[in-house]
């Protein structure tokens, strides 16, 4: 159980490993005994080399994948959900009221404009389509859009453009946790710092964020705490 | 919470020696949007026909939340609330949209109809509605009285889902809607059904073979082969972390295409 | 009489059996009920529903009105009514008020029917649906379920295409509140008259094998929408030849110059104004053939 002062996400003993049926039925073991804990107003940053297993956590931790082991508790509405044993329709509940997601690359429907594509998550949550349309404005206007680009879908946005609509897209929910798969990879400085402004004004609000940042200028400003995957590898376990 | 809007329980069909739909059971919620996927002969279409009426089933049964809250079994109900049920509160687009519209009647003509069976009888309004869903779904009023033989596929197909949400239906059924569709044309058409089912709260049953067209618009999927369910879950899980070789193979498969 | 023949040529138990329906037919009022229609020495379309239910019906003491578009002398009301004086000998006439049974073919006579009175009616489709749905079985389920929204979709049709409802005979009407009935190829001007009238009204259709029915005084409404109700035919002339204002025209053209006149389509009801003084604009001018009150045979130009 999460007390209601408690963390807001609880991992315990978390693991995964691949089984490649199409390959002989290899297996490919990423990560074992993954537990921490994210606390209201916290910014945890997953940390250690490529392919140690951080994408792997956060989509385990989304319900993007499959939990191999282990308990994934979200203080969702007051009471704890175990994401790595929800059903489909708890876990949308769950990542439509609590649990966002700002991945590295838009993945969006074409033809939709940008204001859009911000105020969907917000009409998710039912807010007034005046309020959904303000709250993206809002959004839009942080991560310094130009307002030219609005209107227009962001297909032939820029790399930079379109992962500031991915992160105002990702922020418009209001979540109480986010998952942030490297959203600040392609911005340049001032967009990145407008970033890191946004994000610190939510945990001052009390949301937590959960994050993988390669750039160390924006980890040591975001991170509260680093937890290094590598720990979590099959192999040092058996070692240990 | 809630109970689910529709419980298919243990659906199963024989045809000889083979099993179409072998114990199917799943539930769906209102505003849920349900993906059956698999390939052709996989039995999905024999479950969608099931769950949609339009077939018996050998084994199991289906069960629906009516609109007065009751939960009915719906091989219990007879014919007329049966046909009712079809025409208001449900929808169903077929992949062919020849074989969902009346051809030979103006696009206004087609969508009024299920105003007119349950008893509309003002022209005027008719035929406003017909020109706000047309609007819905992009195509020109100035179309409306034109019969759908002179209309393209993709607007022939949006038609067909005018007519069947005139009555703001709860749940619809769909076979493959964008199939046979041009790439560019079948990109409008799923944007405009995600739009409207958000817009609706529809709860959707949809078989499709387009895992693509699975992914933008269910958040649930079915993965069937030869009549069984190989694997369930959430939509982007079971497509970005398949669990059964089937799936693994049925995902591979379209990623190396 | 010609012995060879049975009484009105049918034999007895064909003429049970076809009663048998029509009893049906009334208790259910405008419900097509399947009858085994027998082979009639005439050709499909001339009437072998209408002739069937009128034989099953006739007595010895019947006399027998036969009307073809409202005439009595074109050749298939002739022809009927010759056929049924050789095989029953009965009583023939073309006075509406003197007939106990008339049989028609597209129209009802202008002078009211009266309880003692059985209108027959010849139907060549008696389906109202079929324009829309031309399965059957799927039609018989929308009657037995009443779902009739397919007939205002055929109205609705009317409306979008011209701007009214254009359909002009066949109008379809709805009948005691229940069944949709095709009232056969008679003008909608005489819908009207189906509706509560004293006379029972069979309808027999001999290709389709249907026979139905209204009883007397059986409320009969012509469907229509809110905003664009029913409307009976209306003329902007009075009858040429008798001056009448309430009857169904024919137009008749009269040479080869666009010379034209209108005139009442039933030739009794035009016969016994005249005979009672009414006087129309141009009866002195009429063509030869009406020159006895005869509608000239306007047959040939359907």
């Amino acid at each position: 159980m999460i007390p209601p002062a408690g963390p807001i996400l609880a991992v315990r003993g978390l693991a995964k490993s691949f089984t490649l049926h199409l390959h002989g039925g290899a297996q490919l073991p990423v990560v074992t005994g993954v537990s921490f804990e994210l606390f209201p107003g916290e910014c945890v940053v997953l940390g250690g080399p490529s392919g140690a297993g951080k994408s792997s956590i956060l989509k385990m931790i989304y319900g993007n994948y499959l939990a191999g082991a282990g308990e994934i508790l979200i203080r969702h509405e007051g009471a704890p959900v175990n994401i790595a044993a929800a059903d489909p329709q708890t876990i949308l509940a769950v990542r439509r009221r609590t649990m966002g997601y700002v991945s590295q690359f838009l993945r969006v429907i074409p033809r939709v404009p940008t204001l859009d594509l911000i105020a969907e998550p917000a009409l998710a949550v039912g807010l007034s389509r005046a309020e959904a349309m303000a709250r993206a404005t809002a959004l839009l206007t942080l991560v310094n859009l130009p307002e030219r680009l609005w209107h227009l879908p962001p297909s032939t946005f820029s790399g930079g453009e379109q992962q500031r609509v991915n992160i105002a897209r990702g922020f418009a929910g209001n979540h109480n946790f986010l998952i942030l798969d490297e959203p600040t990879a392609s911005l340049d400085a001032a967009n990145r710092d407008a970033v890191i402004s946004l994000i610190n004004a939510r945990k001052a609000d009390g949301a937590a964020f959960l994050g993988i940042f390669h750039d160390q200028d924006v980890r040591d400003r975001l991170a509260d705490r680093i937890i290094d995957v590598s720990t979590f590898a099959p192999a040092a376990k058996k070692a240990a | 919470m809630t109970k689910p809007l529709l419980i298919a329980d243990g659906l199963t069909k024989r045809y000889g020696a083979v099993t179409a739909c072998d114990k199917v059971s799943f539930s769906l919620d209102e505003g849920e949007v349900l993906a059956i996927v698999g390939e052709s002969g996989s039995g999905k279409s024999t479950l969608l026909n099931m769950l949609a009426c339009r077939l018996a089933p050998d084994m199991g049964e289906v069960r629906y939340r009516m609109r007065d809250a009751e939960t009915r079994n719906l091989a219990g109900l007879s014919e007329a609330e049966r046909r009712l049920l079809m025409r208001t509160d449900w929808g169903f687009v077929h992949q062919d949209a020849a074989q969902g519209l009346r051809m030979n009647v103006s696009a206004g003509g087609n969508i009024g109809e299920r105003l007119m069976a349950v008893g509309g009888r003002n022209y005027g309004g008719i035929r406003q509605a017909a020109a706000d869903w047309l609007s819905r779904v992009e195509i020109d009023t100035a179309r409306m009285d034109h019969k759908p033989t002179t209309y393209s596929g993709g607007m022939r197909q949006r038609l067909q889902i005018a007519r069947n949400l005139v009555t703001s239906p709860r749940l619809v059924f769909m076979d493959e809607p964008t199939g046979g569709l041009d790439v560019s044309v079948q990109a409008r058409l799923l944007d405009l059904i995600r739009g409207l089912v958000a817009d609706m709260g529809l709860a959707v049953v949809l078989v499709t073979h387009d895992l693509a067209v699975a992914r933008l618009l269910s958040h649930r999927i079915l993965v069937m082969k030869n009549g069984h369910v190989i694997e369930t879950g959430l939509t982007d899980r079971v497509l970005d972390d398949p669990q059964a070789p089937y799936t693994q193979l049925l995902v591979s498969s379209v990623l190396a295409a | 009489m010609t012995t060879a023949y049975n009484f009105a040529y049918l034999d007895e138990q064909t003429k049970r059996m076809i009663r048998r329906a029509i009893l049906k037919a009334i208790a259910i009022p405008g419900y097509q009920v399947p009858f085994a229609s027998r082979e009639m020495p005439m050709p499909y379309g001339w009437g072998t529903g209408g002739v069937q239910v009128t034989a099953a019906i006739l007595g010895p003491n019947d006399v027998l009105k036969v009307i073809d578009q409202g005439a009595d002398d074109t050749t298939n009301a002739v022809s009927i009514r010759a056929f049924f004086a050789r095989t029953a000998d009965i009583a023939v006439t073309t006075k509406t008020s003197e007939a106990t049974i008339i049989q028609t073919r597209h129209r009802i006579p202008e002078e009211p029917l009266t309880a003692n009175q059985v209108l027959v009616y010849q139907v060549p489709i008696p389906e109202p649906l079929r324009f829309l749905e031309p399965r059957e079985t799927e039609t018989r389920t929308m009657h037995a379920l009443s779902e009739y929204g397919l007939m205002h979709v055929k109205l609705y049709e009317d409306i979008a295409r011209h701007g009214h409802i254009a359909t002009a005979y066949a109008y379809p009407v709805e009948v005691a509140g229940r069944y949709v009935m095709d009232p056969s190829p008679i003008p909608k001007f005489d819908n009207p008259k189906i509706s509560g009238s004293a006379a029972l009204q069979l309808f027999g259709a001999g290709r389709e094998k249907r026979i139905y029915a209204v009883p007397p005084h059986t409320a009969v409404v012509s469907l229509d929408f809110e905003d664009h109700p029913f409307e009976r035919n209306k003329f902007d002339h009075p009858c040429a030849l008798c001056n009448a204002t309430d009857s169904y025209l024919d137009e008749v053209v009269t040479d080869d110059r666009g010379g034209r006149m209108y005139v009442c389509s039933d030739t009794d009801y035009c016969e016994d104004r005249r005979a009672h003084g009414h006087r129309g604009a141009q009866l002195a001018e009429a063509p030869a053939g009406s020159a006895l009150g005869q509608k000239p045979n306007i047959e040939a130009a359907e």
